[in-house]
């Protein structure tokens, strides 16, 4: 597998309702989705947050398998929670019994509800990274993080390191499959052998790999000073974010459902 | 004459099943010959660096098979790793691969993976940095204390210390100097000459390509539109231009002379065809 084909979390490009919000909005709602997906406490409630997620990815346009695919590198963790829950739950109704475990039907249903959360939750801030742009993210982020800059957190710095980080990503990942290939094509051998040999093999490749992270850091920092690049301070923007009606209705909806999904979880349903 | 290297229906498709699928090369039939000089021209993204990295096996074909010596060459894992050493490839910008603390180890990290023992090591280092140019002082230095034409040719040299039968090189002169650019063509020649190996040269420049190969295969879309000696590929001095190639300079201004109405052979790309041409149009006009 080429490492280009990596997608987990990536943007897909469309121009659905959802990616025209406002990247504020989606990552309010985000926020208040998570709030009532723990606030969420049994079919009915999670019935509303399970037609939430399915309405939002419909509304996206991203292709459900992808959606799916996202939730593969953490399914050890949901299994992990699942037996956890499972078999540490006390409870009254006891099904079965073996050694020092025991499994209730109260353990059961946590077990089953803890595995549609996480994998809810999951799936639902994927929806946010392939419907948003990083830049956009951080962006949002920045924005909405804006105030803390009165206790002097600097939010501005932070924010173009975020953004400078997601940009490199893909840049660093093409650099790493054409060391590897060039490489490869002298005979290093990346997939076989021990765990030390292994590690040694990876030499080869992690040498080049800095030196170039470390050259483009250096021109980067040039070309930023080059354009008189001093900081947030006094610093405009290309694309302001502006919210439409659009983004009311959502974050008007999410709070809605939020504040619902509260009430009836409270009364456990 | 049996090619050394051959790819029959070969097609490649990056990241299938996604938004991003793309297929770079469509069902391609190529093959270069024992002992050839051969070109391949492209641009930006015409599907080239995908076709060569296929012919020492760093791909995998999608569809299709790429045959070296008339052996499949991912038939099994020993042929294919067998295959990367025998058909050596020069990556573009390839000093960004150095990683040794000296230019002698980096140079016999591919010997070193063959299994070779030190005294033909030791050969075929010393042997190889010859064939580059680059002095028995510079064996020693730590190769990021070279200038970047040197870090170029110790990067050639790992590849070419390999002795492969074929020797595929992308850009090799990419960001050099016209001195750079001599001096590195020049020991591609001598290297083909001296070991009697495949050369494929792979680059967007017309002029570099035609002065040196036997052979040149232009790729475009993912598939090989034209291939022959240069002179018959320059024939086709419009449509290359349409795929962003261009013809060397001396051809444009042959074919734009036909164009103008004078009948004289398009075709070619050196001072002395040239001169042959004209002199020929000429000398048709006298008699």
């Amino acid at each position: 597998m080429a490492l280009k084909d990596i997608t987990l979390g990536q943007y897909f490009p469309g121009n659905s309702p959802v990616h025209r919000l406002d990247p504020r909005t989606k990552l309010i709602c985000v926020v208040l989705y998570i709030v009532a997906l723990f606030l969420a406490a049994w079919f009915v409630t999670y019935a509303v947050m399970l037609a939430v997620l399915a309405g939002s990815i419909y509304l996206s346009k991203v292709p459900v398998k992808s959606v799916f695919r996202g939730l593969k590198p953490v399914l050890f963790i949901v299994v992990f929670t699942a037996v956890l829950n499972l078999f540490y739950t006390p409870g009254d109704t006891v099904l079965a019994q073996f050694w020092v475990f025991t499994i209730t039907l109260e353990g059961v249903w946590r077990a089953f509800f803890m595995v549609v959360r996480i994998m809810m939750l999951i799936s639902g801030t994927f929806l946010l990274t392939y419907t948003t742009s990083p830049i956009l993210l951080t962006d949002g982020l920045e924005s909405l993080l804006g105030p803390l800059k009165m206790v002097r957190v600097p939010v501005h710095e932070l924010a173009m390191m975020m953004s400078i980080a997601l940009r490199f990503i893909p840049t660093l990942i093409e650099e790493t499959d054409k060391i590897m290939s060039a490489q490869r094509a002298r005979g290093a051998d990346f997939e076989s052998g021990n765990l030390i040999q292994r590690a040694k093999a990876l030499l080869p490749l992690l040498v080049p790999l800095f030196i170039s992270a470390f050259r483009r850091a250096d021109e980067l920092a040039t070309a930023m000073e080059c354009r008189c690049y001093h900081g947030g301070e006094g610093r405009t923007r290309l694309r302001q974010l502006k919210y439409k009606a659009a983004d009311y209705v959502a974050l008007f909806l999410f709070l809605a459902i939020t504040v619902g999904v509260g009430v009836l979880g409270h009364f456990g349903l | 004459m049996q090619p050394i290297i051959e790819t029959k229906q070969l097609t490649h498709t990056y990241s299938a099943g996604t938004p991003f699928e793309h297929t770079a090369l469509d069902s391609v039939d190529f093959c270069a010959y024992p002992g050839e000089y051969l070109g391949i021209i492209g641009h930006t993204g015409s599907g080239k660096s995908t076709l060569i990295q296929h012919l020492n096996a760093l791909l995998r074909p999608t569809s299709g098979t790429v045959l070296f010596q008339d052996t499949d060459i991912w038939s099994d894992p020993k042929i294919t790793k067998k295959t990367r050493f025998q058909v050596g490839l020069v990556f573009q910008y390839p000093e960004y691969q150095l990683f040794e603390e000296t230019v002698y180890k980096d140079i016999s990290f591919g010997p070193k993976n063959m299994g070779l023992d030190e005294k033909e090591i030791d050969r075929r280092v010393r042997s190889a940095a010859y064939f580059v140019g680059l002095r028995d002082d510079h064996l020693e230095k730590s190769p990021f204390e070279l200038s970047g034409g040197q870090k170029r040719r110790v990067a050639i040299a790992g590849v070419i210390a390999m002795e492969p039968k074929v020797l595929i090189l992308d850009e090799p002169t990419a960001g050099l100097d016209p001195e750079g650019v001599e001096s590195i063509l020049g020991n591609i020649r001598e290297y083909h000459q001296a070991h009697n190996a495949t050369v494929i040269l792979v680059s967007h420049s017309m002029e570099e390509v035609a002065r040196s190969v036997d052979r040149l295969v232009a790729v475009n879309d993912g598939k090989i539109p034209f291939q022959g000696p240069p002179r018959e590929v320059f024939r086709h001095g419009d449509e290359l231009e349409q795929m962003g190639l261009g013809v060397p300079q001396l051809t444009r201004v042959f074919h734009r002379l036909r164009a103008m109405g004078v009948d004289i052979d398009p075709s070619v790309y050196t001072l002395d065809q040239a001169k042959e041409a004209i002199l020929a149009k000429l000398g048709r006009e006298v008699g």
